[in-house]
């Protein structure tokens, strides 16, 4: 058996909330952050609201150099290097401050497409015969690897640093493979995390596919509807969230708090064969990598009692739901607790799996499960699965000790890790 | 513009650009931008455009290759002024 691996570290800049106290509260109440947006509005798009985070601009000088602030123009980036360098803070950790790189600390930070509008602005300099007027600023802002390189030299890691990429499953992903490098004994602790950059570049293709809702510009907080009869869509988001994974040996010889354990997970696909497709999943790798995640944390089905699912708020959740129901063999009154956050926080894309982790990890400290909004009317085929109970419509007073947390991506991806309360049970058999 | 102006619009320039632990009064004329101001080499390319910018002139590839020091830009500055 590997190393045991545990959360130190969280930050996250979300839509709803920019840093952990803010967002807490965002989540605790409800509170969205979806609004209209003008831009879309301007470009005749058919959904014209959306979700991203509110960074001032005086927080910006907090994270950046006057110089790195020089023709910044990529969101994604932002909010990746906000959310990086909060997690590590959180961790009681420090920059590197010494000319040694941090030989056991590593970085993985995904994200599905990096720097857009730095993009943009490129594309029309290129084109207007200005390609020399580019500066050097054009490829650090737009390569994939934009934020893990930002934060790597921030920090000085010197282990593996990185970038993952598998669209909406990017985040959850990317937490899995910090987790194993961490296990096997190839680092001591890994800043996992992902990002999506806002606008209407990112969200154009989406809407071009007419996978997001319409005439919710006048009521933009009721806009997005998981699990919900009246699901339209999903609302397209953007933001960053980040945790610091760590060996239960280091977090302990630091004195770190410990949020969690993580106990594993699965990745897998569904080879776009059978019901699956570049957009939908194949139900049948979505419960092999629940059921699969289980076994590899080492737990029985029954011991989930909450989970965060990927729900999306389109036709899909009701699928979503069975297949959750089919993975565990549990239905009815004994399913467990079930939110999505989406309802608040849209559709982060690749920054999903990462916020909504951080937020599925909030709870064991919070000792809550966070409300669903926007799902007053349980779509009838979910509310034929699984009890109404199991999906609370506010916050509620409940300590979960095991949270399954999946993401599914285009091209028929999957991701699904196991978090758990931690406890040292070695040190409470000896005190005994 | 006096000599004495283009240098300090010059270090007005170049200060942005210097590591935490080099200071602006640390710049002197015969200063190399990379081997003494320890000014990251992809940056100097942003240098140059500022410079385009502040002294409404054009900078060639050899003129890149050329401005080594502080000293170096000036005289590139100095030239093209001329040619103006």
């Amino acid at each position: 058996m590997g190393k045991r691996v545990v959360i130190t570290g969280l930050g996250v800049c979300a839509p709803n909330g920019v840093g952990l106290t803010d967002f807490t509260v965002a989540l605790t109440n409800g509170t969205s952050g979806i609004r209209f947006q003008s831009e879309l509005e301007r470009l005749k798009f058919g959904c014209q609201i959306a979700a991203n985070p509110l960074v001032k601009d005086n927080v910006l000088n907090n994270y950046f150099t006057p110089l790195q602030l020089r023709g910044l123009n990529a969101s994604g980036l932002v909010y990746g290097v906000i959310a990086g360098m909060d997690a590590w803070a959180d961790a009681g950790l420090e920059p590197n401050a010494t000319n040694e790189p941090y030989w056991d600390y590593g970085i993985l930070f995904g994200t599905g497409i990096l720097g857009v509008d730095k993009f943009r602005e490129a594309i029309l300099m290129i084109d207007d015969q200005k390609v020399r007027r580019l500066g050097s600023t054009s490829v650090i802002q737009t390569m994939a690897s934009g934020v893990s390189a930002y934060l790597g030299g921030n920090l000085g890691c010197g282990n593996q640093v990185s970038a993952n990429s598998s669209a909406c499953t990017t985040g959850t992903e990317g937490i899995l493979m910090g987790y194993e490098r961490i296990a096997s004994g190839k680092a001591e602790a890994m800043l996992v995390g992902s990002c999506s950059d806002s606008g209407p570049y990112v969200w154009g293709g989406f809407d071009a596919m007419r996978i997001l809702p319409r005439g919710y510009s006048d009521k933009p907080t009721k806009a997005s509807r998981p699990m919900s009869a009246s699901a339209a869509g999903f609302v397209p988001g953007s933001g960053a969230g980040a945790l610091v994974l760590e060996s239960l040996e280091s977090a302990q010889k630091r004195g770190a708090k410990i949020y969690a354990e993580v106990l594993g997970g699965e990745i897998n696909s569904g080879g776009q064969l059978g019901e699956g497709s570049m957009t939908a999943p194949n139900s049948l790798a979505v419960q092999r990598c629940i059921r699969n995640a289980v076994k590899n944390a080492g737990i029985n089905a029954e011991d989930i009692d909450a989970i965060n699912g990927h729900l999306t708020a389109t036709s899909k959740d009701s699928l979503e739901i069975r297949n959750w129901s089919a993975a565990l063999g549990r239905k009815g009154r004994d399913f467990p607790y079930i939110n999505s956050f989406k309802g608040m926080i849209g559709h982060c894309l690749a920054a999903a799996g990462s916020i909504e982790s951080v937020a599925s990890i909030l709870q064991f400290s919070e000792g809550v499960v966070f409300g669903n909004v926007n799902c007053e009317d349980v779509h009838p085929e979910i509310a034929a699965l699984i009890g109404e109970d199991s999906i609370p419509k506010k916050t509620i007073n409940y300590s979960p000790k095991i949270i399954a947390k999946a993401s599914f991506g285009f091209g028929d991806v999957n991701a699904c890790v196991i978090f758990k309360a931690f406890s040292d049970e070695h040190q409470a058999e000896t005190s005994r | 513009m006096t000599k004495e102006e283009k240098y300090q619009k010059l270090k007005d320039i170049i200060k942005i650009y210097l590591p935490e632990d080099v200071n602006i009064i640390d710049v002197k004329e015969d200063s190399n931008f990379i081997s003494e101001l320890n000014i990251n080499s992809a940056n100097l390319v942003d240098i140059v455009l500022d410079v385009e910018d502040a002294f409404d002139i054009r900078l060639e590839n050899e003129d890149m290759d050329e401005m080594q020091t502080v000293a170096n830009a000036l005289r590139i500055i100095e030239t093209k002024l001329s040619e103006k």
